[in-house]
């Protein structure tokens, strides 16, 4: 009975701390309606019309796909290509972060940048250029090795542009976590008389094990939820995420698209799981304190100059991607006419100009709203207790594990008609950029905050801050870089965005990745090349303003090394 | 009315404290805890890690609010005052200094919190600055500074607001011996000068001794014992307040004879005369005898009771000796004053133990 009675002052007083201090309150609350409103809804409203037939509720959908061939095995490609993907990339990505982080290579400032570079381009850049070089035209492929083929487009061409797309992934989730093993338990596992070898594989990869199957993980769901690469090289390996999208816009087949993405959903949302509640809890490094010696002593010569080969062949084939789109908007008719010209220049900002200007006022106006929202719920979710709280922290992540299909599907179906007729507008593409990256800003966030030690935010309440006033005063200025970082980040991917977005975008609001698929399509591939280009330069532009006026350096931007 | 507000100024009734992990599991830090502090006293809450007096020190500062149980500060219930208008400032183990503001402004961010004018600020973080001896270091960071000199800053951020209490948490435990002896002299100095209330948390028993008015012990959530420094390590009430303020020993005897006002308890076949307590004791009941390493003599007169040398200590102003004595090890202390020679005993060797026995509390085992 006591214990009952405790139970329920407990249950009052956190509410009571949501209460007592009103902005807290009204913020918890708009948030969670807004999370609710563009997150849970549109899920809600894909989901329903995928599980319902004539009105009724009817697994009829799922049957169908599961009972054809057809759909069937573009669901095995889906798994089989993300398996493939995962593997590879996860390789690439662990040799980068090791060469990095336990072998010190020469160069390690270049190769890191390499490691990240793939992720400031635009989607299916690498497609594009996978094209040029190997495609029908191909330089190397039909100039050099005069072959008449289409090879490269289906799996084998898929696997290498998403390997190349997705090997930063592995090596931002690796580096930390190799970095964050002490050197000196390498040091003592050779002290007691294992060999570097022997060290490597009794130490170093145990304990990047949980990393690793992490690191797999997500690029298995980025493989499986990847839209721009596949359409354009998948060729006739049809994948689910392209045939959703073709299901849904081309053959406006509603319920079997919104079926065909909510399938994309189960895997995604299986990784965010095993992430948020399983890998966390069984990682054993924590990247919080420092190591107390730099120099490892863990890699031989002759391991360090193998790496060095590694990282440097597959940097120089990164660069030849972008070496290749750069010439590819010079050159007139690639493979058949190679004199340099500038009049894909002219006829990319003729028909991309207006588009170009578009999306970059959407991304500069959705970055810092979702910078802004991913701290404020960081916050919350660090430093605050309330009823619900797991709830909101549930809800911002959980964007993070719906694919851009299920969104973009979602979005069209939640928002057609009153009394959220939003489809056309610029204001739905401002939320799908906020909501969908506002994760990132809100995992940087409260990696950054539980950092700084509680006691600093309290030592302020006890001065007689208010929340408000603390939160300007001492958290923001300490969160400023994991904030910019989440600006950043924001802004890529709202340049880049492409699987969600090319459900809503109109005329009047375009995105300028559409054109360049559209453009592809139609194999004006300068002209996508141009555009591409483009692309890249806004963005690192921005990415160069951003440090410059911030005075961080690209590694706590993209948050690399600690 | 004055005069109750200054005997009753802070006063916690009936607090408990009970954390949930949410899971059902719950655990009661501070079990119904009641205590009365006077204006202007130094108070400490003192006991081991677990104990329940941080999680006090964080109820009262308003961080943490209480499961049941009052908290009124100048007859005024501040259960529901927030902790940013309790103005209680609070000196913190970490310091918490703010790691982007130079050591001016950390002073003077409550001052700015308080839209004080800039000369009014100026000149109270000079004053300041000044009385904790910190002037010149105004527009370092705290980054650049030592641990003393942190520590310092953080004194001064919470002095500068005039509070009438000031908390702090184990706010020594991060600096070197000699540092720590003479800052708690300094806080000590500041606190009489100015008049504020102080609790203080800690686990450092001479910390406690030297400072506090009024020494709290607590013990897994509850308050053991109450009373000036004196008090408490002269008349522990129970034998873990004897053992955790003065590291007594412990010896095992048995009731023998009740008299009107003292008991005799025997062992190793002797008697021993105690004075008694508020306990009741039946005769032949085991009882433990507590006694401070300093009320303990040996020597190689067959005087007292017999013990064997296990290992003796040089530590300059004393020597420690340690016992084997009735299957357990006691502890013996000796002054090494001027021309008291430092008696010299072999490892292993039998030695005779004398008991102060004024020195002797009894507590039921």
């Amino acid at each position: 009975m006591a214990n009952s009675k405790l139970k329920r002052r407990l249950n009052k007083n956190s509410f009571h701390q949501l209460t007592s201090d009103p902005a807290l309150f009204i913020g918890v609350i708009l948030i969670l309606a807004s999370l609710v409103l563009f997150i849970v809804y549109p899920l809600y409203a894909a989901a329903k019309l995928s599980l319902s037939s004539d009105g009724v509720f009817s697994l009829s959908q799922y049957q169908y796909i599961f009972t054809h061939s057809y759909y069937r095995k573009s669901i095995m490609n889906s798994v089989m290509l993300g398996v493939i993907v995962a593997t590879l990339a996860t390789f690439v990505g662990f040799i980068f972060a090791y060469a990095i982080a336990k072998g010190k290579i020469r160069g390690s400032g270049f190769f890191q940048s390499m490691a990240i570079l793939p992720i400031i381009s635009p989607p299916f850049m690498f497609a594009l250029s996978v094209i040029l070089l190997f495609g029908r035209n191909g330089l190397i492929t039909a100039k050099l090795l005069h072959l008449d083929t289409s090879g490269v487009y289906g799996l084998k061409g898929l696997v290498i542009v998403q390997v190349i797309t997705m090997y930063p992934i592995a090596y931002m989730t690796l580096v930390g976590i190799l970095q964050g093993i002490d050197p000196d338990l390498e040091t003592c596992a050779m002290n007691l008389g294992a060999k570097r070898f022997k060290t490597f594989f009794t130490v170093t990869l145990p304990l990047a094990l949980p990393g690793i199957f992490a690191s797999w993980l997500l690029v298995f769901v980025g493989s499986l939820t990847d839209f721009g690469n596949p359409i354009i090289i998948g060729g006739e390996f049809d994948v689910l995420s392209v045939r959703a999208y073709l299901e849904f816009t081309g053959m406006g087949n509603l319920p079997r698209g919104a079926a065909l993405a909510m399938l994309l959903l189960v895997p995604t949302v299986g990784v965010f799981f095993i992430q948020k509640y399983i890998i966390k809890n069984k990682a054993y490094v924590t990247i919080t304190g420092k190591s107390s010696r730099r120099g490892s002593t863990s890699v031989t010569k002759g391991a360090k100059n193998g790496l060095f080969i590694f990282t440097l062949l597959v940097s120089l084939f990164v660069l030849l991607f972008y070496v290749t789109i750069i010439s590819g908007s010079f050159i007139k008719l690639w493979s058949v006419d190679w004199s340099l010209t500038f009049k894909h220049f002219v006829y990319a900002f003729d028909v991309g100009l207006t588009t170009l200007k578009n999306t970059l006022v959407l991304a500069i106006v959705s970055t810092p709203i979702t910078a802004v929202l991913g701290m404020v719920i960081a916050f919350i979710v660090v430093r605050k207790s309330f009823a619900g709280k797991q709830v909101l922290d549930f809800l911002s992540m959980l964007s993070y594990a719906i694919p851009g299909t299920a969104v973009g599907i979602g979005y069209i179906l939640a928002f057609n008609k009153a009394p959220f007729k939003l489809s056309g507008t610029a204001f739905i593409l401002v939320a799908v950029y906020v909501f969908r990256n506002v994760p990132i800003g809100v995992q940087g966030g409260i990696a950054a905050l539980k950092q700084i030690s509680g006691d600093i935010e309290e030592s302020s309440t006890n001065l007689g801050a208010s929340t408000a006033y603390t939160f300007r005063k001492i958290t923001l200025p300490l969160v400023r870089p994991a904030f910019f970082a989440g600006a950043t980040f924001a802004f890529v991917r709202s340049m880049t965005a492409i699987s969600a977005i090319i459900f809503l975008v109109s005329a009047r609001w375009n995105h300028l990745t559409v054109l360049i698929l559209a453009q592809t399509e139609i194999m004006r591939l300068g002209a996508a090349s141009v555009l591409s280009f483009a692309l890249i330069v806004v963005i690192m532009v921005f990415t160069f303003i951003i440090m410059k006026l911030t005075g961080l350096k690209q590694s706590q931007i993209f948050g690399t090394t600690n | 009315m004055e005069q109750n507000n200054n005997e009753n100024y802070l006063v916690l009734k009936d607090i408990t404290k009970v954390f949930s992990d949410g899971r059902g599991n719950d655990v009661t830090a501070v079990d119904n805890i009641s205590l009365t502090i006077k204006k202007g006293d130094f108070v400490t809450l003192l006991g081991p890690s677990g104990c329940g007096k941080t999680t006090t020190l964080r109820m009262v500062a308003g961080f943490e609010l209480q499961t049941a149980g009052d908290i009124a500060l100048a007859d005024k219930l501040i259960n529901n005052v927030a902790p940013f208008d309790r103005n209680m400032p609070m000196v913190f183990q970490s310091y918490a200094l703010f790691p982007h503001l130079t050591i001016f402004e950390n002073i003077a961010y409550g001052l700015k919190i308080r839209k004080l004018s800039k000369e009014v600020i100026m000149n109270d973080v000079a004053m300041v600055s000044q009385m904790v001896n910190l002037v010149g270091l105004e527009n370092r960071y705290p980054g650049e500074l030592s641990g003393g000199q942190q520590q310092r800053v953080a004194l001064a951020r919470a002095l500068v607001l005039k509070p009438e209490i000031i908390l702090f948490d184990e706010p020594l435990s991060n600096l070197d011996a000699k540092l720590r002896i003479q800052t708690r002299t300094e806080i000590k100095r500041v606190q009489q000068m100015m008049g504020i209330t102080a609790l203080y948390v800690t686990h450092d028993q001479s910390e406690a001794l030297s400072m506090s008015d009024q020494i709290v012990i607590m013990n897994r959530g509850e308050i053991a014992q109450v009373g000036s420094p004196e008090e408490i390590y002269n008349n522990p009430n129970s034998s873990f307040v004897a053992d955790f303020i003065g590291n007594a020993n412990f010896i095992d005897a048995n009731v023998s004879e009740i008299g009107s006002d003292s008991l005799t308890v025997t062992v190793q076949g002797k008697s021993i005369s105690v004075g008694k307590t508020t306990e009741e004791f039946s005769e032949g009941e085991e009882v433990s005898l507590a006694i401070k390493p300093e009320a303990v003599d040996i020597s190689l007169e067959p005087t007292g009771f017999l013990g064997k040398l296990d290992v003796s200590s040089f530590l300059g102003s004393i020597t420690e000796y340690k016992i084997e004595f009735e299957n357990s090890f006691i502890i013996a202390i000796h002054s090494n004053t001027a021309g008291h020679t430092m008696k010299h005993f072999k490892m292993g060797e039998e030695v005779h133990v004398d008991f102060n026995k004024d020195f002797f509390h009894i507590y039921k085992k």
